[in-house]
């Protein structure tokens, strides 16, 4: 029989104003077991601490219930005080009165009645806990950042100079993400390549990082600390370690004709290509559906003009295995498709372009060297419209759209119109908006700066149609404000279309066990006091993965990641979680159903030997489960159809005394 | 929660990582819900036993209700569907027993949906009660 003491606390008046306290306790004295109950104030206190310490001694109890709060909030304090009294910390037991109790109901009389059944249920499964020790399990002190952009960039660096080692894996030939796309960055409008690139140079010379460029992530297996990823190296066809990137074959290949997704296929590259002239690593890549060698076998250019020979036509796909303590998922955005917003007109007019397709014709490395000229005509635009919102905040339009507002595109629309006009203040800039938001430092001096200093016409209201007219465009809008609809006549649509997370990142989720939101951004342990971990142990978010974010948010995330990661690789040993299911070896019949429904495979069968009737020994097939990576979700305990699985901590007999207690 | 005089026994089992921080939110938020509604935490929806709800019902619940993570989202990430299954095998059995569809119930409870839980527990217990009390499955030995 276990000797237990009961604690109500009060939580002053948040548990006191609707729960007689001193009635609860008093009730709970006469429950079996219970050698001591008393009350107090605030149980989580130095105080009540010692007052617990002090009644352990010297009644010297084996069980703990404290009446109080939510066991999410001080459940961990009390094992501790039970751990410093001596007692296993496992032999506590907290029953919610305040959170499900004392703050839900209004009437004394029903709170209190209700306290001393949620007490005497803790009483109940008190009785059957048993003293649970948590396994440990090593730390491999290496991270993985899924990702190469500006986020997984911060986050590597960051981990690399606390001195352990880190491996970028980025599914582009280059490191640099979206932020290399772009031509200045709000508010400050440096130069996004000059600041993103030297950055790049300190990844790529690191001796702590490795990068996996032109490489996915394809298995995770393993838990915190010991994660086992298996990484697919496409075949870039080209000699990682041999290539110079001197980019001699990329300008003698004859395939002229390939669409060059950096500049968002706004011009062409070819079937050999670095991205960009800053690209890390600086290896060219051959791209297997344009190359006419891989194609027909017909053709070796690149192949004759390398000196270097690091040309290989027969190089295929690698898979290295790696092991990780920790993982980053940086895995970034992307502007949404434009296909079901054909009012704008993107499909049937060159002229109708998306902000970031903008960012590349502005930028000096793009597709018309910083000029701004018109994609269909090459001709300079005079008037330009942009509209905001495309796609971003449609509650009422969820299938076309998104419901959430992308965060970014106001700013950025801001730095378009004013940049434009501040390099060609011929031409007329128009915005259309549903709100401007711009909280941030310096985001809305920044704002206004375009308004009052560069003189962009701010117009509130949505725009309902864009239609080309010979090498115009018409655009049809609302003006809120003056109340009038507008008819507009330009050269250039500019539409800030919503952002969404990378298509890779809902797979990559699935095998992180790490879980996502309806629009499959990461969700975050804690929204407030969280937000860089994800609920699954070992895995952390960085950048736009967990929601919009412009750069330097992006950036700051990325080094509260990197910090978490730190500290969980600083460390030498894990304490898991003690709750694991346990399998009883004389009552399993080795029929696999409980592995079948683990989603961890944490349950292995062995045969093993038992003694047998008359002294004979038998071998049977029975279930063992690993207690490091076995999560305490109970699955198991179900599905087992003898009985043998239970899981420590809540076993079955547990919550049986719980149900029994609250209906009795 | 009383109808016609009848307070019911409730006992409602919540994962930890959603429903039971829901129950928590909605305290937080001071939503008030009927106080015969008694929680169970368990690490998973996954977790409960359909013996759980029938050890219930035969110790004199009237009404049992099961709350997990929305599908998709379950901490362990695929409890809440193991549980699904489950719970439509031991549904149709109880309603062969011809046990009020309206006793048992499974609602997903995000961590966030505090309101949601309230709102849930307000309409469940009130359906409880109306149907009042459970002598079909209630073993009439555990009653002192």
């Amino acid at each position: 029989m276990q000797r237990i003491g009961v604690f109500v606390c009060w939580c002053g008046s948040n548990i006191a104003g609707t729960v007689d306290v001193a009635a609860v306790s008093d009730a709970l004295k006469s429950e079996p077991g219970v050698v001591f109950s008393t009350n107090y104030q605030y149980m989580c206190s130095q105080a009540g601490q010692e007052m617990i310490k002090e009644a352990v001694k010297e009644h010297k109890l084996t069980g703990i219930v404290v009446c109080s709060c939510s066991p999410r909030m001080h459940e961990q304090t009390f094992r501790k005080t039970a751990a410093a009294a001596g007692i296993n910390p496992y032999m506590v037991e907290i029953a919610n009165i305040r959170e499900q109790c004392s703050w839900v109901h209004k009437d004394m009389k029903e709170g209190t009645e209700k306290a001393i059944v949620l007490g005497r249920t803790a009483i109940a499964k008190v009785h059957l806990n048993a003293p649970l020790v948590p396994g440990e399990s090593p730390v491999t002190k290496r991270a993985l950042v899924i990702g190469g952009g500006i986020a997984g960039i911060q986050t590597a660096l960051d981990i690399a100079d606390a001195g352990f080692e880190v491996d970028i894996v980025e599914t582009k030939p280059t490191i640099g993400g979206k932020m290399a796309q772009l031509d200045k960055t709000f508010p400050t409008l440096d130069c996004a390549a000059c600041i993103l690139t030297p950055k790049m140079v300190d990844v790529a010379q690191h001796e702590k990082i490795k990068i996996y460029s032109y490489s996915e992530v394809v298995d995770v297996k393993g838990f915190v600390g010991n994660f086992d990823v298996t990484i697919k190296k496409k075949a870039r066809y080209v000699k990682e370690d041999v290539c110079t990137g001197c980019g001699l074959c990329t300008e003698k290949c004859p395939q002229k004709k390939v669409p060059n997704d950096f500049n968002l296929g706004m011009d062409n590259k070819r079937a050999i290509y670095i991205p960009f002239a800053q690209a890390v690593p600086k290896i060219a890549t051959i791209d297997a559906d344009y190359c006419t060698m891989l194609k027909t076998g017909k053709c070796g250019v690149c192949s004759k003009v390398c000196t270097a020979k690091a040309i290989d036509y027969t190089q295929k796909d690698e898979f290295v295995s790696e092991k990780y303590g920790a993982i980053v998922a940086a895995t970034g955005f992307n502007p949404i498709s434009m296909e079901k917003f054909d009012e704008y007109a993107y499909s049937q007019s060159k002229d109708v372009i998306t902000s970031l397709e903008f960012e590349r014709l502005m930028n000096a490395a793009g597709p018309t060297a910083g000029k701004l000229l018109r994609p269909s005509d090459g001709v300079h635009p005079h008037k330009i419209v942009f509209v905001q919102c495309v796609g971003s905040r449609c509650a009422a339009c969820a299938e076309k759209g998104k419901e959430y507002c992308s965060k970014i595109c106001c700013m950025y629309t801001a730095k378009h119109a004013m940049l434009t006009r501040d390099k060609y203040p011929d031409t007329d800039v128009t915005v259309f908006y549903i709100d401007v938001r711009t909280p941030g430092k310096q985001f809305d001096e920044f704002y206004r700066r375009a308004v009052e200093e560069y003189g962009v016409h701010y117009i509130k209201g949505m725009v309902g149609k864009v239609s080309p007219e010979g090498n115009k465009l018409i655009v049809q809008g609302s003006d809120l404000i003056a109340n009038k609809q507008l008819k507009i006549e330009a050269d250039l649509v500019v539409l800030a279309a919503a952002i969404e997370p990378d298509r890779s990142a809902r797979p990559l989720a699935t095998m992180l066990t790490a879980s996502m939101d309806t629009n499959d951004f990461f969700t975050e342990a804690h929204p407030k006091l969280r937000p860089v971990e994800s609920p699954t142990a070992g895995i952390f978010l960085s950048g736009a993965c967990q929601g919009p974010k412009d750069i330097p948010e992006t950036v700051s995330q990325a080094g509260a990641a990197a910090a978490k990661v730190i500290g969980l690789l600083s460390k030498d040993k894990l304490t898991g979680n003690p709750c694991v299911a346990h399998s009883d070896e004389m009552m399993c019949n080795g029929c696999s159903s409980c592995e079948k429904v683990c989603p961890y495979g944490a349950i292995t069968y062995s045969d093993k030997e038992f003694r047998g009737p008359n002294r004979t020994t038998l071998i049977r097939r029975v279930a063992s489960v690993n207690e490091a990576i076995c999560q305490g979700c109970g699955c198991c305990t179900v599905a087992c159809p003898s009985g043998a699985m239970d899981l420590k901590g809540f076993a079955s007999k547990q919550i049986m005394a719980e149900v029994d207690a609250i209906c009795k | 929660m009383q109808v016609n005089g009848y307070k019911p026994k409730i006992v409602a089992f919540c994962c930890n990582w959603c429903s039971y921080a829901g129950a928590d939110l909605a305290g937080s938020n001071r939503l008030s819900y009927p106080a015969e509604v008694k929680v169970i935490r368990v690490p998973c929806s996954c977790r409960v036993n359909p013996m759980f709800i029938l050890r219930a019902f035969q110790r004199g619940a009237d009404g049992v209700i099961l709350c997990g993570c929305h599908p998709g989202d379950c901490h362990y990430t695929s409890g809440n569907y193991y549980t699904r299954r489950r719970m439509a095998l031991l549904f149709s059995m109880l309603d062969y027993l011809g046990i009020e569809r309206d006793r048992t119930r499974v609602e997903w409870v995000s961590a966030a949906e505090g309101a949601k839980f309230a709102a849930t527990m307000n309409e469940f217990a009130e359906k409880v009660a109306s149907l009042g009390e459970n002598k079909r499955l209630e073993d009439l030995r555990c009653k002192k």
